[in-house]
């Protein structure tokens, strides 16, 4: 799978960030494994340890399994004065797990972010793709219930 | 052309994605259906309205009513009310809370001229507009020297927070004579509180296409980036349909209006890093290396991709250069001031009566824009501070609020218009808990690359930790100012070189606050 990805861009260094983007989009536990980054040291003729320093700079990256809903929490001065540490605090009791780490279900990894350009509705997360304005610790707990509930 | 009696502009952002526009759209059109009203009245997606309502948001023209928060459940009203009866539905007016309404009024828009008003994700809306036109006439009319001195007689400068001017940047690389040049267009928008880049993508991406094809043909590039934050998922899509449609009208691609040009513009997703911002970093970043900056000189203009000649511009800048071609620099510098013409595109955010967006003249006062556009505070609130231009930005209390927003009136306080934040603080928010932030966020961000700001940015955020929690000396204080000073004339690139504003400003402004909390 890995190597289809690869093949889908010319072999050249400066689509490195592309091509991780899409292997850990396509990696259903959100990471890049030390396989990967094998391979496409391989297919672009690159060191892999290169590899691993792009990987690790980056924060959208992760060279660690994470569970099936990634939930990434501003931090940012704007979403902070509105009140980010409440809400960090509700979710890690919520879920049960600090920052960096994933539920014993697998459904959920609890990340800090910087700021998303959402301020308008800070204290803003993301969980995937999807973007949660506005807050509340109500609303936080409504948010996890539904995922809870649908998978 | 169809016409119609009322157009209902929706507004498709991150929000209201978030609330279930989608869903809302088709429940609207079903109940315009119901009543008759499928031919009159228009619904159109389009990109921001201007003002940052909550949940969903309309704007009804001709009448100009914005509306917030509609939910699914208030269809059949506003349908009975407004477009039926005619009258419109106050419940839901923006601004109804409020006893205010918001003077958009004030605003003299360039950047934001079509954003909220043409569906972003049809070709047709940007070019009936008026899109397109400047670059025609650049192809057809002028030499790529006539572009550049038209943009050196606006005076534009660099909106992204170095206010380097514009024209001059690009008669650097203009002038070198070697096959391969890059255009680069700095999407990576990270300062906290800054999301106008987003919006002015979402709202209008042809103009900022227009903006770098204009720049591409003055400077002789044939080859474009947009390097993009990999957050901006709506921006990234509207801007790949926008490059998609260009395509098929032969505006981008080879020979455009026969006039022998070629130029390729792609999308390159960023990974998240606040260094990208910085243009050196951000073109490491491109050829798939650490964002870790470079030695300056040589600058970017004569050796930046692949050490290929690379203009690296601002969203915001690029996206003033179409209305600077089509209608004249004499037309553009009667906006703003003699030194900085033009507008310049704000977020206010926080504790006023209308976070939003809002362009407005260089040279509108702080206090103008906060009272004025924004409303000012909100009910029960009183102001106490306002962080502008972000983490490297500067924290101004009451009485510097008549400071006139421009890139040289600012210099005074040291402060980076470019980002276009203004964070609002009210009186029981403290300015340690924000330094405190700030601080950390440098912490996280700092790449690592030069030992000043690596380990400044990590004695920073301890200071202030032990400042925050009452353990700290007025001795700390001044180590602060130090260690901000030192990096500041050290440090290997501006991130470095930035946390010294909010700390000084935070200490020369807001001296109780620590004389307060170091007392023990």
């Amino acid at each position: 799978m890995i190597k289809e990805i690869c093949k889908k861009y010319a072999p050249h260094k400066d689509n490195l960030i592309q091509i991780l983007h899409e292997i850990q989009n396509a990696d259903p536990q959100h990471y890049i494994s030390n396989e990967a980054v094998d391979t496409v040291a391989e297919y672009l003729n690159i060191p892999a340890n290169h590899i691993y320093g792009v990987l690790t700079f980056y924060t959208m990256y992760s060279t660690k399994p994470r569970g099936k809903n990634i939930i990434r929490l501003c931090e940012s001065p704007p979403c902070y004065i509105k009140g980010s540490e409440n809400i960090l605090r509700k979710l890690k009791v919520l879920l049960g797990v600090n920052v960096g780490e994933t539920t014993k279900d697998g459904l959920f990894t609890l990340e800090l972010c910087a700021c998303l350009g959402v301020c308008g509705n800070a204290p803003v997360m993301m969980i995937n793709d999807d973007f949660y304005g506005d807050l509340t610790e109500e609303k936080v707990e409504e948010i996890i219930d539904k995922i809870r509930e649908m998978r | 052309m169809k016409y119609y009696r009322n157009h209902i502009l929706v507004s498709i952002n991150e929000t209201s994605l978030a609330a279930g526009v989608q869903e809302f759209i088709s429940s609207l059109r079903n109940e315009l259906a119901k009543n008759d009203l499928a031919e009159e009245i228009n619904i159109l997606e389009t990109g921001p309205l201007g003002f940052f309502g909550r949940g969903i948001c309309l704007t009804v023209y001709p009448e100009n009513i914005n509306y917030e928060d509609v939910k699914i459940e208030d269809i059949p009203e506003l349908v009975q009310e407004h477009f039926l009866k005619g009258r419109p539905l106050k419940r839901l007016m923006l601004g109804a809370a409020e006893k205010f309404s918001p003077k958009f009024n004030y605003e003299n828009r360039i950047v934001l001229r079509n954003s909220g008003i043409i569906d972003p994700e049809n070709i047709d809306d940007y070019i009936g507009t008026g899109g397109y036109e400047a670059l025609e006439k650049a192809l057809t009319q002028l030499r790529p020297e006539d572009v550049i001195s038209e943009v050196k007689k606006s005076g534009l400068k660099g909106r992204g927070g170095a206010a380097f001017p514009v024209g001059l940047k690009w008669s650097f690389t203009a002038a070198l004579n070697v096959p391969q040049k890059y255009v680069v267009v700095n999407a990576d928008e990270g300062e906290p509180g800054t999301f106008k880049d987003r919006l002015i993508m979402e709202g209008d991406p042809h103009q900022l296409l227009e903006g770098v094809m204009l720049c591409a043909y003055a400077v002789g590039a044939n080859k474009a980036y947009i390097y993009i934050r990999g957050e901006y998922k709506l921006c990234i899509a509207r801007l790949e349909n926008a490059i998609k449609q260009a395509y098929q009208y032969g505006i981008l691609g080879k020979n455009i209006f026969d006039s022998g040009f070629d130029i390729d513009i792609e999308i390159k997703i960023g990974a998240g890093a606040y260094v990208c911002g910085e243009e050196t970093a951000l073109i490491e970043s491109l050829e798939g290396n650490r964002g870790n900056p470079r030695w300056k000189p040589p600058f970017p203009g004569v050796e930046g991709l692949w050490k290929a000649p690379t203009i690296v511009n601002n969203v915001e800048t690029l996206a003033n250069v179409p209305f600077i071609i089509a209608k004249g620099a004499e037309e553009f510098v009667k906006y703003g001031t003699p030194e900085c013409p033009g507008t310049k595109v704000y977020t206010i955010l926080g504790d006023v009566a209308y976070p939003g967006l809002c362009e407005a003249d260089m040279g509108t006062t702080l206090r103008t824009i906060i009272n004025d556009y924004a409303g000012g505070m909100k009910k029960g609130f009183r102001f106490k501070a306002a962080l502008v231009g972000g983490a490297a930005g500067v924290i101004l209390p009451d009485r510097l609020l008549d400071v006139k927003m421009d890139f040289s009136s600012l210099n005074q306080y040291a402060a980076v218009l470019g980002s276009g934040a203004i964070l609002v603080l009210n009186e029981h928010q403290s300015i340690i808990d924000l330094l405190w932030s700030i601080l950390r966020f440098f912490r996280h961000e700092s790449c690592g690359k030069c030992s000043p700001c690596r380990n400044g940015t990590e004695q920073l955020y301890k200071l202030i930790s032990k400042i925050r929690k009452g353990n700290g000396t007025m001795q700390d204080v001044d180590l602060m100012l130090f260690i901000a000073e030192t990096m500041q004339q050290t440090s290997f690139c501006a991130l470095g070189q930035s946390p010294i504003m909010a700390v000084r400003s935070a200490i020369e402004n807001f001296p109780d606050e620590f004389i307060e909390l170091t007392k023990k």
